[in-house]
């Protein structure tokens, strides 16, 4: 156990490694400099940027800023972001608790429905019922997750005037509402951008989960079980179910980056201040220094959601053992 | 004339829609081979229906120049043409600069279908290469070079394509295909490497072998034919999955650059304004679902059709 953990989080620090460094590299292949890109004025004197130059260590060598550059990472400090005028760790630090909540939310909601939706579509398997939500978890697996977001927008914000339109709080009444109040605001802006993602998450977990109890549900112990005379609610649950939960939970790893990372577009369009909404304004700012923390951020929860994922796993299945 | 390529258009499809029907009920459907994929195949009302509709596209695209009312980029009259409703005149509406939008949603199937088909190509090559080698061979180079596929599953696709295509700023076509490609191949070479390591135990190999057939030719002459189902599968998923990239990439401005339509960046145009002319986003979206559906679809019906033994409900 304590050595499989050792191993894992071996791999995973190299992966990470590659990653940062993979960033390195990119940035400095790039054309331009961090600081000609947000200093880019006529207005801003040469002074300036030379000072910034000289401040950034950018006029050392490479493999010394190279160094520099690992080190502080491995320190947390992720560097300075001209546009926000703080360092990205504080930026950072802001955006992702709102990330936390709407991920959180979506997940949760997504697994939840995606789960019983399978379930009930492998006991009803081949029926209407179980074609028609195929089908429609095709449409919406199928479905650009921006476009989709675009869509709900217009139809339940403009159209029928049901949900705030974006943000978090309502921008002018906000500072003068009770908790509770403030509570029930946050809520409905928190509808629209966590039922998207519900729409676009459930079928990719229905999918997974119907297939696994129809995989399941052809194993020996279940036909052992049914010449046993067990009832079929009785398979259904303590036979089946449980066994083809395991798939989901590397599924479960599989989204469990996005947690912190976020939707890029659909936050963006409902101005959710998360993590993706903070990535796509930094492409609009070319603000390197954020573009690389977000994904080496998004590198180390991939990293952890796959060992999360293994451990779960082997703690839900006793036929795995972990070495 | 319009009405002439329409025409044209509708009778190439239903040519070449029942030239895959005659092939799938003239050949047998236990047949091991492609004909028997192709007949199985042809018994899937809806992979067929998904194929028929892939080919529809692709004949949509192909006579785009000749089936669209008016240019993609031209501008007739921004001012009085300017954000029109769907009509008789404009099918789909028009834009902010009064670009018919169904004649730019003809032209972007070019674009995001040609992006698709050509990254997916350089991706398949490359992963069938990767895979074959590594399952092949096995032993030390199969472990090094499936930790090094693990390595590359685990970094963020979609932050590393936003990263470079920033930095970089405004790539021409062919270097987004490349970087679509490049960044695209890393799990079709799991697919490919675990076919090759069963194949690899199989008679057919060893009797080659024996016979003096070096690894090149056993390779080329026995594994790679057996991997082509596996692999035409991934590929038909991978382009569904490609399409969504490329728009969402062009969506942020970053992939296809305008005025080149592609159905990203026409997504984008109606964004600002989608409260009075929703039909700028719609149709380009609703475009992008039906041809990523008939991708996933027909995929799932070749790999059913691929291995028939498998049943799935």
């Amino acid at each position: 156990m304590l050595r499989f953990l050792f191993r894992r989080s071996a791999q995973g620090a190299l992966i990470v490694w590659i990653v940062a460094t993979t960033a390195f590299v990119l940035l400095h292949l790039a054309p331009g400099d961090p600081v000609r890109a947000s200093l880019d004025s006529p207005l801003v004197p040469e002074s300036v940027r030379a000072y910034w130059v000289g401040r950034l260590g950018l006029d050392r060598p490479l493999p010394e800023q190279y160094v520099r550059y690992l080190a502080a990472a491995a320190r947390g400090d992720l560097g300075f972001s001209f546009p926000h005028r703080r360092g990205v760790g504080a930026v950072l630090a802001d955006a992702i608790p709102n990330t936390l909540l709407l991920m959180g939310v979506a997940l949760a909601l997504s697994f939840a429905i995606g789960i019983a939706v399978g379930v009930f579509q492998a006991r009803r398997h081949r029926s209407a019922f179980d074609r028609g939500i195929a089908v429609g978890s095709l449409v919406f697996y199928s479905m650009p997750d921006f476009w989709l977001a675009l869509m709900m927008l217009l139809v339940f914000a403009y159209a029928l005037r049901l949900f705030p339109v974006s943000g978090m709080h309502d921008a002018v009444m906000y500072p003068y509402l009770g908790p509770w109040a403030r509570l029930a605001d946050l809520a409905r802006h928190l509808v629209l951008p966590a039922v998207t993602l519900t729409l676009l998450g459930a079928p990719a977990v229905a999918r997974y989960q119907r297939a696994a109890m129809l995989d399941v549900g052809r194993a020996d112990f279940v036909r052992t079980a049914r010449a046993k005379g067990v009832g079929e609610r009785r398979i259904a649950h303590r036979h089946v179910l449980r066994n083809a939960l395991l798939p989901v939970i590397t599924l479960l790893g599989l989204a469990l980056p996005a947690l912190l990372g976020g939707s890029v577009f659909v936050e963006k369009i409902f101005s959710w201040p998360g993590m993706g909404t903070l990535t796509v304004n930094a492409i609009a700012t070319r603000d390197y220094p954020l573009l690389t923390a977000a994904l080496i951020v998004a590198s180390v929860m991939m990293v952890v959601g796959s060992l999360v994922a293994d451990l779960l796993y082997a703690l839900a299945d006793p036929r795995v053992r972990i070495t | 004339m319009l009405w002439a390529a329409w025409l044209v258009a509708g009778a190439l499809a239903v040519a070449l829609s029942g030239m895959l029907a005659r092939a799938g009920r003239s050949a047998a459907r236990d047949d091991p081979g492609w004909r028997g994929v192709v007949a199985r195949l042809h018994d899937d009302r809806v992979a067929l229906l998904a194929v028929r509709a892939i080919i529809v596209l692709g004949v949509l695209a192909l006579l785009a120049p000749w089936l669209a009312p008016y240019s993609p980029v031209g501008q007739p009259d921004i001012v009085a043409l300017k954000n029109l409703p769907p009509s008789l005149a404009h099918p789909f509406g028009t834009d902010f600069a009064s670009r018919d939008v169904l004649s730019r949603v003809l032209y972007g199937a070019r674009v995001s279908l040609a992006v698709a088909v050509l990254a997916i190509a350089l991706a398949v090559t490359l992963g069938t290469a990767w895979g074959a080698t590594a399952g092949y061979y096995g032993g030390r180079l199969d472990e090094a070079m499936m930790r090094l596929i693990d390595a590359a599953l685990s970094v963020p696709r979609i932050l590393v394509l936003i990263a470079v295509l920033v930095l970089w700023g405004g790539v021409p076509l062919p270097v987004l295909v490349l970087l679509l490609g490049f960044t695209g191949w890393f799990g079709v070479s799991r697919v490919v490497r675990g076919q090759v390591l069963a194949l690899r135990e199989q008679e057919m190999v060893l009797a080659a072998r024996a016979l003096g057939a070096r690894d090149r030719e056993i390779i080329r002459r026995h594994i790679l034919p057996n991997v082509l189902s596996p692999v035409i599968v991934a590929a038909t998923l991978g382009i569904a999955n490609l399409i969504i990239v490329e728009a969402g990439l062009s969506y942020l401005g970053i992939g296809v650059r305008p005025p080149t339509p592609s159905w990203g960046n026409m997504i984008q145009d109606g964004a600002e304004m989608l409260s009075s002319a929703w039909w700028v986003s719609f149709f380009p979206g609703l475009a992008v679902v039906l041809t990523v559906m008939a991708f996933n679809l027909a995929g799932d019906g070749l790999r059913d059709a691929a291995a028939p033994h498998q049943v799935d409900g």
